[in-house]
């Protein structure tokens, strides 16, 4: 049974301590965003300066807020005035603490002994302790901000838990990118009390999230960690990346037994073992991640990759090849006689399916959907567009727009881009398959009217075709997985 | 850490479910030819005891011995090359298994995950491939055709050289035993090095049980 962190992610009101006129003070900062971002409920302030901060009033002390009304404390006083603040709040409904505050273990030995101390007491008063030495808690469907960085994410389905904040930042930023959103994010600075499992057990139970997204660095209990997260993958998929190394492998590796091993072996055997995903990278995490939480399961491993350019579908076909998790699907005869009925004799007639420019106004739509609906295919990857949109876009912008006919042609390109993206969400939704797109104007061109039309359908524009594979191998990674077990 | 002889690791490891390459204990070299001529030659003799842990290191292993006077003049060699420090020894004969492939497999503790149990390719490339997997014990054998799955090279476990494909089912036999040697808590580790893999099964030519400390 999950811990209740609903006071942390779903807080009734909110109260900051250590607020001041400094707007470089982190108590300003967290005022601020809080203040910013949308949060309905009641919000209080606390601090030393009398008079208003933001056009609220600064309490002197805790003492002063009323009962009921914050059942979150945001802390950004010092070590020193923490425990009494905590005690005082939890007398007046205060339920879940994030202690943004650094001074603690990562400190030194007193900084140890006052976490301990901080630890006890939040046992003692049965309060979610967050942090210390965290930089905030992120929850869009609460609109909440109660964070001292940047930036507010766009509400969506992906809950992040760190080990480092700015991996949190890292992970919003690119939600904030690509329009697809988080539910909860959560740096759990010291994680003193509250953990990385225990934030992932809270979020397989959140109606809000329909993925994990995490970053790793440490590990004292492996095993513990290994035995809570083999229960949540089953529901809810996990991506992690992890970074530094463990002090288990070290050992193995220096004993006769385990001479080749290394740490880093342990920890992807346990990965592969528990269900998580395991990504290399920050953004290949955060890709996969948003594929997860944007596209069904694949049934299977066969991919067909649709092009309207040669070259992108030889470099998609040779990173599906090279995956270990994905193949090149053998282009059914019913499919290839099918398509051979709509395009002229030039197309590929093979996979990958390149249109080599044959395509008329409704081509790739019928297709998306015919392809999509066969049963020898489970996920197809769908490059080459936006080209249309991006020639529009020079044509616009030049001397010559809207005479010469230009605004015609201008409007069919950019209308055809929509089309595209419209016909990808609806062969997703109607056959229940992954349909990837991916485009460098995902990028380089974030206002491409292709671009902008697979955001604003929900779905993560891949920036390359080779990042749009590896989101996919980790599906198809994860189902087989889940497949295996059920 | 201190270990068991090479007969008790095989005797633990077998009790187990792996499958270890036939063999014999005997105390004298004419035990010994007596013992290969019961095995079939040709055969393998070592110097076997509990505080042995590097044989070949030490030459302590004769390989490929066809007669019965080659068996007991190797095992009357290696009684004489027996340390004090060496302590109790006794001679381990065992039947000489052929393949083309070697892997390696054991059970390792990993300070944070526990018991790990390992797959790696083997051989004398063993070191620069190092294509080595993990899983958690106790596997289950989903989990142990995964991790045979996960190795790097999977064109060694295919059909290779005229010999058949690996069996996975026997490979993955081989690492459900070792995840139940997990279960004692006086076993640390255990290193089955080299396992080779004979028609297509694998079979343990040699073991190493490094028990708990005892502190």
């Amino acid at each position: 049974m999950a811990r209740d962190l609903s006071p942390l992610f779903e807080p009734r009101g909110v109260v900051v301590t250590g607020v001041s006129s400094h707007p470089g003070k982190f108590g300003f900062v967290a005022l601020h965003n809080i203040l910013s971002c949308g949060f309905a409920g009641p919000v209080v302030a606390v601090g030393r300066e009398e008079g208003s901060v933001l056009g609220l009033p600064v309490h002197p002390s805790i003492e002063a807020l009323p009962d009921g009304v914050a059942d979150l404390l945001v802390l950004c006083t010092p070590v020193a005035a923490n425990e009494e603040i905590v005690r005082a709040a939890a007398v007046r409904g205060v339920r879940a603490v994030f202690c943004a505050a650094g001074g603690y273990s990562e400190a030194g030995p007193d900084g140890a002994e006052a976490e301990r101390r901080l630890v006890a007491l939040a046992d003692e008063l049965g309060l979610v302790l967050a942090g210390p030495n965290g930089q905030g808690v992120v929850s869009p469907p609460a609109g909440l901000c109660a964070q001292i960085v940047a930036p507010f994410p766009p509400r969506g389905r992906i809950a992040v838990a760190s080990q480092s904040g700015n991996f949190v930042s890292a992970f919003l930023n690119y939600a904030d990118q690509t329009g697809i959103g988080i539910s909860r994010a959560v740096s759990a600075g010291n994680a003193a009390a509250t953990g990385v499992a225990d934030y992932l057990e809270w979020f397989a139970e959140d109606p809000e999230t329909d993925v994990a997204l995490c970053y790793l660095e440490g590990l004292p209990d492996g095993r513990g960690f290994f035995e809570r997260v083999r229960r949540i993958t089953p529901r809810l998929p996990v991506v992690v990346v992890k970074g530094g190394t463990t002090s288990g492998g070290q050992r193995a590796a220096a004993s006769h037994t385990g001479s080749l091993a290394s740490d880093d072996r342990v920890f992807d055997g346990m990965a592969r073992q528990a269900g998580l995903v395991r990504a290399s990278s920050i953004e290949s995490a955060f890709d996969a991640a948003a594929t997860f939480a944007t596209q069904p399961l694949p049934a299977g491993n066969r991919v067909l990759v649709l092009t309207t350019a040669g070259g992108w579908g030889v470099v998609t076909a040779d990173a599906v090849t090279a995956h270990p998790d994905l193949v090149l699907a053998p282009l059914p005869d019913d499919l290839r006689a099918a398509i051979d009925g709509m395009l002229p004799p030039r197309w590929s007639r093979n996979n990958p399916v390149d249109l080599a420019g044959g395509e008329t106004r409704d081509t790739i739509p019928e297709l998306l959907d015919l392809a999509a609906g066969h049963p020898g295919i489970d996920a197809i990857v769908q490059l080459g567009l936006g080209i249309q949109g991006n020639t529009a876009a020079l044509t616009r912008s030049g001397p010559f727009h809207p005479d010469h006919d230009l605004e015609r042609i201008v409007d069919f390109h950019e209308r055809q881009e929509r089309r595209y993206a419209d016909a990808v969400a609806a062969a997703t939704r109607t056959h229940g398959k992954p349909v990837l797109v991916a485009s460098e104007l995902a990028v380089a061109r974030p206002d491409n009217p292709l671009v902008a039309a697979v955001r604003e359908a929900g779905h993560l524009c891949h920036a390359s075709a080779d990042r749009a594979v590896a989101a996919l191998g980790h599906l198809a990674r994860h189902a087989a997985w889940r497949r295996a077990r059920s | 850490m201190p270990t068991l002889s090479e007969a008790d690791s095989r005797r633990l490891a077998e009790a187990a479910g792996v499958a270890v390459s036939p063999w014999a204990t005997a105390g004298d070299p004419e035990a010994a030819g007596a013992a290969a001529e019961a095995l079939g030659l040709p055969v393998v003799v070592k110097l076997c005891g509990a505080t042995i842990a590097h044989k070949t290191e030490r030459g302590l292993v004769r390989l490929g011995l066809g007669t019965v006077a080659e068996v007991t003049a190797a095992a009357a060699d290696l009684l004489d090359a027996a340390r004090p420090e060496d302590g109790e020894v006794e001679l381990l004969v065992s039947s000489m298994v052929r393949g083309n492939r070697e892997l390696i497999a054991g059970l390792v503790h990993d300070e944070q995950f526990g018991p790990c149990v390992m797959l790696g390719v083997g051989g004398v490339l063993a070191e620069a491939v190092a294509d080595v997997a993990f899983r958690l014990a106790p596997l289950d054998r989903i989990d142990a055709l995964e991790l045979i799955g996960d190795l790097g090279t999977q064109a060694l476990l295919g059909e290779f050289r005229g010999e058949p494909a690996v069996d996975r089912d026997a490979l993955a036999d081989t690492l459900l035993a070792l995840s139940a040697i997990a279960d004692d808590p006086a076993v640390r580790a255990v290193d089955l090095n080299p396992l080779i893999v004979v028609d297509g099964r694998p079979v343990a030519v040699d073991a190493l049980v490094e028990t708990g400390d005892a502190a």
